[in-house]
């Protein structure tokens, strides 16, 4: 696989960097590695990356705080690197504009996926003129407003709608509760997260084959909902 | 045979062991001896001093007297002289020396001049010996001086010989303690020498001085007293070697000697010193001891202090002192003499002599009859002129001496009135029988003297009852006797009458007041017994410091009449007031400097003791077997009584109760602490050896398979390599995982963990935690049946996908591959109860509560991996949503996980009016 895309891996422990290297440039990628955050600011806004991986546990400045001095000029895709005791952090990470995380531990094989899908992701925004959307047997037409499972049609409410489209938009990319209620709601909704759980439990009856266990509407369990898209 | 008889005494030898260790510990007192004032102690200390100094010693002068003597006031230069301490006193600026200053100085010697000084009121110690007592056990070396006619056993010769009363005395036992006594000897012509040429006192106190005391005679004495004094001194000296060096032949038995005394003011004194010098001669160790019986309770407050004054005199003689109780002297004395193993006893001369010794019989008698294995010493009386120029009123009482006085010991009205009373009741019986006179015979007459006589004995004590006796029979013989109206009698039968009416009356009398007298004492134990027999009943009842505080302040309040308060020490053994104002019913006025020298020290202090005695506190220490625990310090409404020796003894009782009830509570807390430590310790071993099997394990797979790929990564062929990468992942999974719940545990355990309740549909939270074991649940077909109207409840979904992960990997981890695994959920009544179930081989019997336990495995020798925290984590989980958690076996088999979650009601949603075609 030729990939040849530019990456970028912020992040100050050794080890990690170095299996990332490894793991990427087997994999094609360009790596670039920062050690801090302002380096890593520095090697984004000059080497015009492809996708930044951005370790939240950073010694000089808060992984957030990256983030949003990347978002601040670019809408580069960024995955978040975070240990479990950062679970909040992770959230501020993503509400600032993070596409996607993993937890350490993690695989190769996950990660390389997800860099995958936020690149594709990237690719799906810029050139979905065709509006429509599509994965396995789930079918949107955004055009025609006509959402299909296995070619039947589904009916869904206005709020379902609105939903899975700004679901659609930011296929592959984690979106939290906060983002989605805003999103679909408004901001006045922002502490109703049960809304948004019972309208994607109602979407996921309506489109899932075992709602509990969704092939394409995914919980991010305490974090939000993310739409696959492979 | 000849060896063990040559073996000196083991215990002498750990007694001199201990002596010794005393000795390294504390300072060590040097005393500048003389005969009189003006031999050159001073002189003398201050040139040892300067001996010392030159031998590159760190000496100070603490207080040096120079009485302006030009030689020694130059002796003076050159050494650092401690500031003194100014106090003032009646308008008159005293100068003191300052003990605290010094030790803080904490010289390696002090020199402190003049031992037997009395300190201004509000010092630290009454006494300057005290003072230096505290340098030595702060372990400061000391160089003093004391003439021979302040020591203490010697104070009434010298007084005799000079005609001059000393008041300024130093216990024997301080001079005893010294550890090197130097003779300062001056010829008395030498000595009157130096006074005429001005040298000894400034002219104007000289010729007072030289008229009063510094009579040739008077020196001479003195001097020879001082130098007898160092004799003895040297000769003990002398044996305490031979005793070291084995060279005695014959081991003595110990003397031990007891010395009763009485209320007898100066009698008992002399009888005390006259003791000291015996138990000195003898070498022996000597108990005072004081019975109190009722009659004894019921002295005047005078009287019982000069019996106090007399005791605390035995003790700074060097004597233990004893107070027993008791209604019959002679035994008490005896049979404590038995227990002690006492060899003599030693009483006073009686004072009664005659018909009186004869008819009341005198406690001498009565112990040398009873005592036969035991050696008596009567000390005669000495003159006492000396008491003449002290204050004693109650001198004119001392021949009640050793209990021998048969006299009530009242005060004078009521005394008197009982008398009266004897006559008067005299006087009615005669009217009565006058009355009856010639309708009854004179026999029956005498009967009615007979009841006047009890009546009297039973309301005035033995007294007025003996008159009474008299009283009634020669009443009898004037008024009835024929001849009537006269002392005559016709009928020499009625001397025999009167005889016998005499003795039955005198009988009675004694008999009706001795029952009495019991019947006091027995009162007296009695309250005193019930009073102390209801805190320590209630102590017993009591659990916590507070409380049983609270309790020991009530009741010694109410017994002693005190406004008491507990000091307790804080960690650092400082002694705080108490906590609270609960407890503290007064804790105001109670020093906690005093408090503090009382818990370090272990003794008494404030009023009526050595100790800051200034204080208007009595400071007691709570000692209990394990050390002190704290002070009791109370403010006596009355605090004569508290100085009353069985006020004293039933207060050490209470103390002493009191301090074990604390000393309970504080080993309870420590035994409690320990179990804790002990329980903590065992969780920490079983999770070092429960993770430290789990981490091995993995990591020594990850390290083999690691270093075997990176040795020989090119000759192995694809499916080997993968087979390594495979296990080395697996197995760092597992590592994760462990690292997971360890970490879960660590949170949930420490309450660090804030629930983030929201309302969630059930379903979502299982897809969750299903979509992260995908891969390890690819094995087990798992079913979810969730009712579509299921209800939402309010949870952190985290941590309830927690709850789900651990109970499915519990699932594949314990059945076989293949199995199928069910999650299913109900809503009952309040609670939404979900199950997950599987098909192995169910949970072992009587394992269904255990399983939940930290570190608790099923099968303990397999290896399953995981530390079994995963059920415990579940359990807490469960419990923090204020639900539970259990497990049974199905009866179709396997094992089923049950838990139960509070449902509410959940929050209303808007309807969306219209929905899209």
């Amino acid at each position: 696989m030729n990939n040849s895309a530019t990456l970028i891996v912020i992040e100050d422990e050794a080890q990690i960097r170095r299996f990332l290297r490894t793991m990427l440039t087997s994999e094609d990628y360009q790596v670039i590695e920062a050690e801090t955050g302002k380096q890593g600011l520095l090697e984004a806004a000059t080497r015009k990356p492809d996708l930044i991986i951005l370790d939240l546990g950073l010694p000089d400045m808060d992984g957030v705080e990256v983030v949003k001095g990347i978002r601040a000029w670019s809408s580069v895709p960024v995955i978040i690197l975070s240990a479990r005791s950062q679970e909040s952090d992770k959230i501020s990470a993503l509400d600032a504009g993070a596409d996607d995380y993993l937890v350490k531990p993690f695989g190769a094989g996950e990660l390389l996926a997800r860099i995958r899908v936020a690149l594709r992701h990237v690719s799906f925004t810029t050139n979905g003129e065709e509006g429509i959307f599509s994965v396995d047997e789930l079918k949107v037409d955004m055009i025609h407003r006509k959402v299909t499972v296995s070619g039947t049609e589904v009916h869904l409410t206005p709020i379902e709608y609105r939903l899975l489209t700004v679901l659609i938009k930011n296929a592959g990319k984690v979106l939290t509760h906060r983002l989605l209620l805003t999103e679909v709601w408004g901001p006045n909704y922002v502490e109703r997260a049960h809304y948004l759980r019972i309208y994607m439990g109602t979407l996921r009856h309506k489109l899932e084959k075992d709602p509990a266990r969704p092939r394409f509407l995914l919980t991010e369990v305490g974090v939000g909902y993310r739409l696959a898209v492979i | 045979m000849n060896d063990t008889n040559q073996r000196p005494d083991p215990d002498a030898l750990l007694e001199k062991v201990q002596r010794a260790e005393a000795i390294r510990r504390r300072g060590r007192l040097k005393i500048f001896f003389g005969a009189s004032a003006g031999v050159g102690k001073t002189f003398g200390m201050l040139l040892a001093a300067h001996e010392r100094r030159a031998e590159g010693l760190d000496v100070v002068a603490g207080y040096v007297e120079t009485h302006k003597r030009v030689e020694t006031e130059q002796l003076l230069q050159g050494l650092e002289a401690l500031p003194l301490r100014m106090v003032l006193y009646r308008d008159t600026q005293l100068r003191e020396f300052d003990l605290d200053a010094a030790i803080r100085r904490h010289p390696a010697l002090i020199l402190v001049d003049e031992l037997a000084h009395t300190n201004a009121p509000g010092s630290r110690h009454p006494k300057r010996w005290q003072d230096v007592e505290e340098l030595l056990d702060a372990g400061i070396d000391v160089y003093s001086t004391i003439n021979v006619q302040h020591i203490e056993s010697l104070n009434d010769v010298v007084s005799q010989i000079t005609g001059i009363p000393v008041w300024e005395t130093v216990p024997d036992a301080v001079l005893e303690s010294a550890n090197e006594i130097e003779l300062i000897d001056l010829p008395p012509d030498e000595l009157l020498q130096r006074l005429k040429e001005g040298k000894v006192y400034l002219p104007q106190q000289a010729e007072r001085a030289a008229q009063n005391f510094f009579r040739k005679g008077n020196l001479i004495a003195l001097r020879e007293l001082a130098l007898r004094r160092t004799a003895d001194r040297v000769d003990a000296q002398m044996r305490d070697y031979r005793e070291d060096h084995a060279i005695q032949d014959v081991w003595q038995v110990k003397e031990r000697m007891l010395v009763c005394i009485g209320p007898g003011g100066m009698a008992a004194e002399n009888l005390v010193r006259a003791s000291f010098r015996l138990a000195q001669l003898l070498k022996a160790e000597w108990i005072v001891v004081y019975v109190e019986t009722a009659k004894l309770q019921r002295l005047s407050k005078e009287q019982r202090d000069a019996i106090l004054r007399t005791l605390k005199l035995a003790e700074e003689l060097g004597a233990e002192t004893v107070t027993l109780g008791g209604h019959r002297l002679a035994e008490e004395v005896i049979s404590y003499a038995r227990t002690r193993n006492a060899t003599r006893i030693v009483l006073g001369k009686p004072s009664l002599s005659g018909w009186k010794r004869w008819l009341l019989g005198s406690l001498v008698d009565t112990i040398v009859r009873q005592a036969n294995d035991i050696d008596i010493h009567v000390v005669g009386k000495e003159p006492n002129f000396l008491s003449l120029t002290r204050e004693n009123p109650y001198f004119s009482r001392s021949r009640l001496y050793l209990g021998l006085a048969s006299e009530e010991q009242r005060p004078m009205f009521k005394w008197r009135s009982g008398y009266m009373w004897a006559i008067a009741a005299s006087a009615s019986c005669t009217t009565i029988a006058w009355l009856m006179l010639g309708h009854f015979d004179l026999a029956n007459l005498i009967m009615i003297y007979l009841l006047g006589v009890v009546v009297v004995a039973a309301r005035y004590g033995r007294g007025p009852s003996v008159l009474s006796s008299f009283l009634s029979v020669v009443l009898f013989d004037f008024f009835f006797v024929p001849p009537r109206f006269s002392f005559a009698v016709s009928d020499s039968q009625y001397l025999i009458t009167f005889a016998v009416m005499l003795l039955v009356a005198l009988f009675i009398s004694s008999m009706t007041a001795s029952t009495l007298h019991q019947a006091r004492i027995a009162g007296h134990r009695e309250r005193r017994i019930a009073s102390l027999y209801a805190m320590s009943r209630e102590l017993t009842a009591t659990r916590g410091e507070e409380n049983i505080v609270s309790i020991a302040i009530k009741h010694v309040a109410e017994v002693f009449e005190a406004q008491v308060v507990v000091l307790l020490p804080n960690e650092t053994g400082r002694i705080v007031y108490p906590k609270g104002d609960g407890t503290a019913q007064s804790s105001h006025g109670s020093d906690l400097s005093v408090a503090q020298w009382v818990y370090d020290h272990g003794q008494m202090a404030g009023q009526g003791t050595d100790t800051l005695p200034g204080n208007e506190m009595v400071y007691l220490p709570l000692k209990a077997s394990s050390g002190m625990i704290g002070v009791l310090a109370l403010l006596p409404l009355n605090p004569a009584r508290i100085a009353l020796p069985e006020q004293q003894r039933l207060l050490e009782t209470f103390v002493s109760q009191i301090a074990q009830a604390l000393e309970r509570v504080k080993l309870a807390l420590v035994a409690h602490n320990v179990q804790l430590k002990m329980e903590t310790e065992q969780l920490r071993n079983t999770l070092l050896s429960a993770i430290s099997h789990d981490l091995r394990t993995p990591l020594a797979a990850i390290v083999g398979s690691s270093s075997s790929l990176m040795r020989d990564g090119d000759r192995l062929d694809s499916h080997a390599r993968q087979e390594l990468s495979q296990a080395i992942y697996e197995e760092a999974t597992r590592m994760a995982g462990l690292a997971n719940n360890l970490l879960d545990m660590a949170r949930l355990e420490a309450g660090a963990v804030v629930l983030n309740r929201q309302w969630q549909p059930l379903e979502e939270v299982v897809g969750g935690a299903l979509a992260g074991l995908t891969a390890r649940m690819a094995n087990h077909p798992v079913s979810v049946k969730l009712p579509h109207d299921l209800p939402l409840i309010e949870i952190d979904s985290m941590l309830i996908e927690r709850v789900f992960a651990n109970l499915l990997e519990n699932a594949v981890k314990y059945t076989p591959s293949g199995t199928p695994i069910q999650i299913s959920a109900a809503s009952v009544e309040n609670e939404l109860v979900v199950t997950v179930s599987d098909k192995g081989a169910g949970i072992p019997a009587g394992e269904e509560k255990l399983i939940f336990e930290k570190f608790h495995r099923v099968d303990t020798e397999g290896n399953k991996g995981g530390a079994g925290l995963g059920l415990t984590i579940c359990r807490s989980i469960v419990e923090a949503h204020g639900g539970r958690i259990w497990a049974d076996n199905l009866s179709s088999g396997g094992a089923a996980f049950h838990f139960a979650l509070p449902l509410s009601e959940p929050p209303l949603i808007e309807q969306e009016e219209a929905t899209q075609s």
